[in-house]
């Protein structure tokens, strides 16, 4: 089968270039598209004969690029497994009549199935890969520190908190503890929906992590539901101060900071 | 093996962390250090860990043992400069370093230590 | 991939030193570097001290995403360990023995699988993968 394929090589990959061009809408040129496939046709026939390895892998490479180079130029998944499909349609059209080939044929025809399926789950991954990138960014991006007063930070955490924003939180808290020397960090949880046994781990996780630096926390804005919550469950917090809101917190601190602040006008 | 060379100014003892410690050498320092604080009797024992990048379970606890040790010594140990990096790492670990004071630069470790005397 | 003897302190050392190198390669962020160089310490030394010496082995991997990751194996011909179970429980302020290594190192890392080799001794696989 693949010698045949070989042999006739040219009208193969005319015939496949036509039938691309056709589905491509004009999108691509028939030029690029000849190109396109006529490096894929002997990694193809190489990869047929099973035993050149490398050839499959080449191959698959081959196709990942060709999957990703589309995506980019807005083909959808389909259109892109379409085109190695009609590698088939062309075949066959050559083979149709020649009986002694139909075994094989079958096994080519798997063997391209597999090839488009290859550059659908390429397609499917580059997507995953993106919406991970920027789930991330939206993280960093959701994550403010901000400093309240001299050497006193604060962190308004808002939404869920999961391990994956716990580790951005700790890693933007203690880059801003170095950066701006502050001993004193409120965390403020008034934005955190529900403070469950793994909530109040990821706080105590932040709040060890920031002591190794040297500051103290202050964990302020919780509610009456979430202080009840918190309670039942047996959560203990320790010797970390909690405060209801962000400005008890601010008084807190400035107070151990040994500052204090007063109307103007009086003593 | 490395020696890492302890300071002494004034009531204060200064250790550096410059490199890569090898076990030997954490339970070295540890030995010489407990020597010094007896010798001398400093008040106060400052670790500098901002040019270490790794601690693992066996250097956190080599680093709470000797704040135990100065301790007996009554002296107080403060480990200043560690990394966000190591931090973290620490406290996933499990870490916690009680029993050691921290602070994040020597100038702070020694302030610490002169309000607690 | 790049094979290392567990003999000595120092060879604990070379470990964290390759595996940082390697670390760096992949493109991992400087906590997740930290963090796995920390595990690999963790680990060589475990192999070291309750294995009775052993070999670590480091290389590069790439997930099916094309996302690159760091493979590190650690293998030891020690005693092997009697309770797998009790040893990987989450110790999380005992400090003490091996429970903290091992169960330490495998929230350090993406991916830990932990077996008794047949003819004793222990193994350990672990990768991180860069985000």
């Amino acid at each position: 089968m693949a010698g045949y394929m070989r042999d006739h090589q040219d009208k193969i990959v005319s015939r496949w270039t036509e039938l691309v061009v056709a589905s491509v809408r004009g999108r691509s040129s028939a030029v690029e598209v000849r190109r396109e496939l006529e490096d894929l046709f002997p990694l193809t026939i190489r990869a047929m004969s099973g035993a050149d390895e490398q050839a499959s892998g080449e191959l698959r490479a081959a196709l990942t690029e060709l999957s990703r180079s589309r995506a980019r130029n807005g083909f959808t998944p389909s259109e892109t497994a379409l085109a190695v499909f009609s590698l088939k349609d062309a075949v066959y059209e050559l083979v149709a009549d020649t009986a002694e080939l139909t075994p094989d044929y079958l096994a080519f025809s798997r063997l391209v199935d597999g090839l488009g399926l290859h550059t659908f789950e390429t397609y499917a991954a580059a997507r995953e890969q993106i919406i991970a990138d920027q789930a991330l960014s939206m993280l960093e991006l959701s994550t403010p520190v901000v400093r309240l007063w001299d050497g006193i930070i604060a962190v308004p955490l808002v939404g869920t908190l999961d391990s994956a924003r716990t580790q951005v939180v700790m890693e933007k808290l203690l880059e801003t503890l170095v950066a701006t020397g502050a001993d004193h960090a409120v965390l403020d949880i008034t934005g955190v929906p529900t403070v469950d046994t793994e909530v109040a781990q990821h706080l105590l996780k932040t709040v060890n992590a920031a002591r190794l630096l040297g500051a103290e926390c202050i964990v302020s804005g919780i509610r009456p539901q979430v202080a009840q919550t918190i309670v039942s469950l047996g959560i203990e917090f320790g010797d970390i101060a909690t405060k209801a809101t962000l400005a008890d917190a601010l008084a807190y601190a400035l107070n151990r900071t040994g500052q204090k602040v007063t109307k103007m006008g009086q003593a | 093996m490395e020696r890492v060379p302890i300071l002494k100014i004034g009531q204060t003892l200064f250790v550096s962390i410059q490199i890569d410690l090898q076990d030997e050498s954490v339970m070295r320092l540890q030995e010489d250090l407990a020597e010094e604080l007896g010798a001398t009797g400093a008040h106060g024992v400052i670790i500098d860990i901002t040019a270490v990048e790794i601690v693992d379970s066996f250097i956190g606890r080599m680093l709470a043992t000797i704040g135990s040790i100065s301790r007996l010594f009554d002296a107080e140990t403060v480990l200043v400069g560690m990394r966000p990096a190591v931090a973290i790492t620490l406290t996933e670990l499990g870490l916690s370093l009680k029993g050691v004071r921290t602070a994040l630069n020597a100038e702070k470790g020694l302030a610490l230590l002169n309000r607690s005397t | 991939m790049d094979e290392l003897p567990i003999r000595s302190g120092d060879d604990v050392v070379r470990v964290r030193q390759q595996v940082r190198v390697v670390a760096a390669k992949t493109g991992l962020s400087l906590v997740d570097q930290t963090k796995v160089v920390t595990a690999a310490s963790e680990l060589a030394r475990n192999a070291l001290v309750h294995g009775g010496g052993g070999t670590a082995s480091v290389e590069v991997v790439t997930s099916s995403h094309g996302r690159s990751g760091i493979k590190i194996g650690f293998s030891d011909d020690g005693p092997g360990i009697p309770d797998i179970d009790l040893a990987l429980t989450d110790g999380w302020t005992t400090g003490q023995g091996l429970g903290l290594g091992l169960s330490g190192a495998r929230r350090l890392v993406d991916e830990f699988e932990l077996t008794s080799k047949a003819d004793g001794g222990t193994s350990v696989v672990v990768v991180k993968w860069s985000r």
